[in-house]
């Protein structure tokens, strides 16, 4: 089952608001279509992203994959178990399998999608 | 049509079963006005036998070192190859393999490239070395990029002894990228310019390139220069000589995140100047900016112990406009014969050919500097190679040399632009006999003493 | 020694095991001075000759390669590497000559050169050609490198964008950015060729080139190429030709006809040199009289009844060079021996025989693995493994059964624009024997994957290792012996 408590965006990121902070990470679909993730490439704390912008890049053997920032921000840590152990995206793309954290800047976007609305996006409604 | 097998009856079969009558409507989507009717200007075929003679014919109308005693150098040496070099690597199993992406039919290349890399990293002392790039020139270039990209900085050292035309070829391919590239000078003794360093190495250096031996065959303080760029986050680029390695101190120890530099000296046979190779090895967090293909040691579905190609998400194939470099196809067959001949060499091996050219170089610019009016105009210590001073023309002294058999060397002013005009680059390694040397020394006083007279007549 | 296990030459390695020596020293042993000596000592295996030589053959005996087996690797062209080619190229007059040498002992060498260049340019009906490239993108990124001399020097600083068919190889548009160009794709039109109105839509005056395979990734032959010549030329940019396919129209066609303004060749692929397990290729670049001016030099000339180098472009113009030497000269030898061989009529008869084969397989085998682009094939195809799907099964399932058989697999999951892409080249050194076993394999394996599809999965079972864990390989790199050598 999918979180209800976070939203979710067509690039098939999740999102989790702490307050004035966030959690940002790949959805269960997204790890299942991408296979084996080998490396995730996140960027340093302080850095600033943008709605839509590509914020890192996520690999597979054969294949990369931007990330795209759900919303604005500033960096204040990249998941440091994704340094050695890239497969926790795979194996808990909700838990220990983030990417970022970060200090939302910017009013969130009214684009992010429901539990509900994700998985018919999905097509698993 | 020396190697299309089809006998006119395999054509005919064919053709039916395509139901065409001839090989011409096969070509139909080339519009008419395209066409080429009256065949291509070229020559009609020949036989193996006419073939032999031609080229033949070609490689006689050079003047080999089989033929000239070689003391030329400026970035291509002739060393001593083992025949087991070329008689193993020349196996159709290796010559006319593809690129090794079906690694299950592939393992003889792959574990030869990953054997290489391991040697790249001993002697490097850094931790991952790429399969090869084109040339020395082409690895400085792209070691120079990866440091623009880490760093994110657009100031590049260069040295003044760097060869000019790898100094073009670095000019030439970052001409679209808007980045400063700053030259020091050469002090008195033809090293690094210590002051000059210390004015142009700041904040917004990407990286200092430190050529070791450099293109005058001196030898840098690498250590002291490292201690310098370590204090400013910029990146140390080493551009090394791998002969000298067993020797010199390696490119790890002095900070370097990148070593660099030609691979020919390792195996490969002068060649007019190819096929060789360049060489790339980087520190571990560099990996990932890396160019060029890489080979990783994993295992089979049955635990057995196999080689792939890794990383590749950094190359063209999989990243296309995004990726680290273009490059396709290296130079494999050459890096398979640079790590066969390490193999045969060996620790001790390479060593003593190391200490040869060291001993037999000092040999021989110790008798040339006591020829009148020779000198050794750098007072800096060198390896293998070093710049002679002579009382002529450099150009008129080779060609003098020539006339005895001798290869004397290379004019400085062709290696390195805007040198003195008498100044030869004289190397020597370990193929070069004491008997050898006396000769050169001989025919150069020779050859001075010829052109005096000439010019006093 | 066991060849079971699989060892590297570092574990065969036994401390004082004696092996190569260079001349003994009969001159004062020299040190270095204080200071400039290595830290640590290179540790470098210990290992006798024939341990050497039994070492690398029974490495080599595990690679597939040419002279033993079918290579159908579509865009790769494996076709057969002459002999004598090696045996000349060997020769001493050639690999011991020192780069730098007075032209008045290298005539041969600069022969070699000019004689290959001047063909290559009768062949492509070009003006100039610089062999400096070392392979085919270097040659495809000195392309861009003339590209962009060309229209500065014309004050166009403004032309940026390099225009690029989604079915090109990935060399195209990195080749493109690492000048500084911005790479863009054209759409591949139900035909399989270039969208010719797409194109139109895109071209204006902030383009810099046209880059094209001819014929393209699918086999095919650009047919509107004299109206896409047009267009962009129009527009004022500058038509290249990725020259990789160019053995399937030799003596047919030639780029400078159709109105190509550069070409690179690939004389790995067309030129029958060998690919070395990836490389040593060479990529020489063909250009017509108005970019000559923007070859990087230094270029060897003909002059009186010799020749000699002409080392700097003229007065103003940016000197270019993208190679320590001249680039791959030894493989420039076999090229041009190649080229000599075959002549005129017999280059025209490797299109000829290329083109029959591919069109041969195609027919055998389309109907087993559908062509999505079946029309004008010429010296290759591009089937799909896409109705395996339903079985759970894959391109790469039918490419490792391959291997089973005894043949290398096809370039697969290229072009991108089909799905489960298997691109076929037969080439023309293969018989129709040949060409008929191997299709007999692929209907075999189609079989198999509705009969026992386990046997695809499991595949290959009969080469030295089975499929190889990629994902450990790339999760924890393990690239050097020993692991991290610090």
């Amino acid at each position: 089952m999918r979180p209800t408590d976070v939203q979710y965006t067509r690039e098939h990121e999740w999102i989790r608001m702490e307050g004035d902070e966030a959690v940002i990470g790949v959805t269960d679909y997204a790890a299942a279509e991408l296979g084996d993730v080998v490396f995730v490439e996140l960027p340093e704390p302080g850095t600033k992203i943008s709605t839509g912008q590509s914020f890192g890049s996520i690999e597979t053997v054969k294949a990369v994959e931007d990330l795209y920032a759900p919303v604005d921000g500033i960096v204040l840590e990249a998941n440091p178990l994704l340094d050695g152990t890239p497969e926790k995206v795979n194996e808990d793309p909700f838990g220990d399998g983030w990417l970022i954290r970060i200090e939302v800047s910017g009013t969130a976007d009214s684009e992010l999608l429901s539990e509900q609305e994700y998985s018919a996006e999905v097509g698993e409604a | 049509m020396a190697y299309a097998p089809h006998t006119s009856q395999d054509v005919a079969t064919m053709l039916r079963r395509l139901g065409l009558s001839s090989v011409d409507e096969l070509f139909t989507s080339i519009p008419s006005e395209l066409r080429l009717e009256e065949g291509l200007p070229l020559p009609e075929g020949v036989s193996e036998a006419e073939l032999r003679r031609r080229l033949g014919g070609m490689a006689r109308r050079n003047r080999s070192t089989g033929e000239l005693v070689c003391f030329a150098g400026a970035g291509s040496y002739e060393h001593d190859v083992p025949a087991a070099v070329s008689f193993l690597a020349s196996r159709s199993e290796f010559a006319t393999a593809y690129t090794p992406y079906q690694a299950e039919v592939s393992q003889g290349t792959l574990q030869a490239i990953f054997e290489y890399q391991s040697y790249i990293c001993r002697l490097t002392g850094l931790d991952v070395s790429n399969a090869s790039l084109y040339d020395g020139a082409t690895a400085l270039v792209e070691a120079v990029l990866m440091a623009v990209a880490q760093t994110r900085r657009r100031k590049i050292l260069v040295p003044r002894a760097l060869l000019s035309s790898w100094r073009t070829v670095l000019d030439t391919y970052l001409q679209a990228r808007g980045l400063e590239l700053v030259e020091l000078p050469a002090g008195e003794d033809g090293r690094l310019d210590p002051v000059a360093l210390d004015d142009h190495l700041d904040e917004e250096t990407a990286c200092l390139v430190l050529v070791q031996p450099n293109a005058f065959g001196v030898l840098e303080d690498a250590a002291a220069i490292g201690e310098r760029v370590a204090a400013t986050k910029a990146l140390l680029v080493a551009v090394v000589n791998p002969i000298t390695l067993p020797l010199v101190l390696e490119p790890a120890a002095y900070g370097a995140s990148i070593a660099v530099g030609e691979g020919q000296p390792l195996g490969l046979p002068l060649s007019f100047g190819g096929p060789r190779l360049g060489f790339m090895a980087v520190r571990d967090a560099l990996k990932r900016r890396m160019p060029g293909r890489l080979v990783g040691e994993t295992v089979d579905r049955d635990g057995r112990r196999g080689f792939v190609l890794t990383l590749q998400t950094r190359e063209q194939h999989i990243r296309r406009e995004k990726a680290t470099s273009n490059i396709c196809s290296n130079q494999g067959l050459a890096a398979t014969m640079a790590t066969i001949h390490l193999s045969l060499l060996g620790k001790k091996g390479l060593s003593e050919v190391s200490r040869a050219c060291l001993s037999r170089a000092h040999y021989l610019a110790e008798r040339l500097s006591g020829i009148e009016g020779f000198e050794l105009p750098l007072s800096g210590p060198f390896f293998h190679e070093f710049v002679l001073r002579t009382p002529v023309s450099a150009r008129d002294f080779l060609a003098a040399m020539a006339g005895e058999d001798i290869l004397a060397g290379v004019a400085l002013a062709d290696a390195v632009t805007g040198a003195d005009e008498r100044d030869v680059l004289v190397a020597v390694t370990e193929l070069r006999t004491r008997e050898e040397m006396d000769r050169y020394v001989e025919g150069a006083r020779g050859a001075v003493a010829a052109l005096s007279t000439e010019a006093r007549s | 020694m066991s060849q079971r296990e699989v060892l590297t030459i570092f574990e065969r390695s036994r401390k004082g095991r004696p092996g190569y020596l260079p001349p003994a020293l009969d001159v004062p042993e020299w040190e270095l001075p204080a200071g400039l000596g290595r830290s640590t000592p290179a540790d470098l295996p210990e290992v006798s000759e024939s341990e050497v030589v039994r070492h690398y053959t029974n490495l080599s005996v595990k690679n597939h390669h040419l002279d033993r087996d079918f290579y159908p690797l579509g865009s790769c062209t494996m076709k057969h590497n002459p002999k004598v080619n090696e045996q000349l190229a060997a020769l001493d007059g050639f690999t011991s000559l020192h780069p730098l040498q007075d032209v008045s002992q290298v005539q041969g060498a600069l022969e070699v050169m000019v004689e290959l260049e001047e063909h290559l340019a009768a062949i492509t009906g070009m003006d100039a050609v610089s062999l400096q490239p070392a392979a085919g993108a270097h040659g495809e990124l000195l392309g861009m490198m003339v590209t962009r001399q060309y229209h500065l020097a014309r004050g166009d600083a403004h032309r940026t964008r390099v225009l690029i068919p989604d079915s090109a190889h990935g060399t195209n548009p990195a080749s493109a950015t690492l000048v500084g160009f911005t790479a863009e794709s054209i759409r591949t039109a139900p035909d399989g060729r270039l969208d010719v109105d797409a194109l139109k839509e895109s071209l204006g005056d902030d383009v810099a080139a046209l880059m094209i395979t001819n014929p393209n990734t699918l086999g095919i032959f650009e047919s509107r190429i004299v109206e896409i010549a047009e267009a962009v030329h129009e527009a004022g940019g500058l038509l290249y030709m990725d020259g990789a396919n160019m053995n399937a129209i030799l003596g047919h066609a030639r780029p400078g006809d159709m109105g190509f303004d550069l070409v690179h060749l690939n004389l790995h692929k067309t030129f029958g040199t060998p690919h070395g397990g990836g490389g040593p290729g060479s990529g020489p670049l063909c250009v017509v009289q108005r970019l000559e001016p923007y070859l990087p030099y230094p270029r060897p000339v003909r002059e009186g009844d010799g020749f000699t180098w002409r080392l700097h472009p003229p007065e103003g113009i940016f000197e270019q060079r993208i190679h320590g030497t001249y680039g791959n000269f030894l493989v420039l030898v076999k090229a041009l021996a190649y080229i000599l061989r075959n002549g005129a009529d017999g280059l025209r008869r490797i299109s000829d025989m290329a083109v029959l084969n591919a069109n041969y397989l195609k027919v055998r085998l389309q109907d087993v693995f559908p062509v999505d682009y079946p029309d004008g094939t010429l010296h290759e195809f591009v089937a799909s493994g896409r109705e395996l799907k339903e079985k759970g099964l894959h391109t790469l399932d039918v490419a490792k059964r391959l291997l089973d058989l005894g043949y290398h697999a096809p370039t697969i999951y290229f072009p991108l624009v089909v799905d489960e892409a298997m691109m076929i080249e037969p080439t023309e050194t293969e018989t129709l024997e040949t060409l008929d076993a191997f299709a007999e394999a692929m209907i075999q394996i189609r079989r198999e994957a509705d009969e026992d599809p386990e046997r695809l999965r499991e595949a290959p079972v009969t080469t030295p290792v089975r499929r190889l864990d990629e994902t450990r390989a790339n999760r924890a790199p393990v690239v050097c012996w020993g692991g991290h050598c610090d």
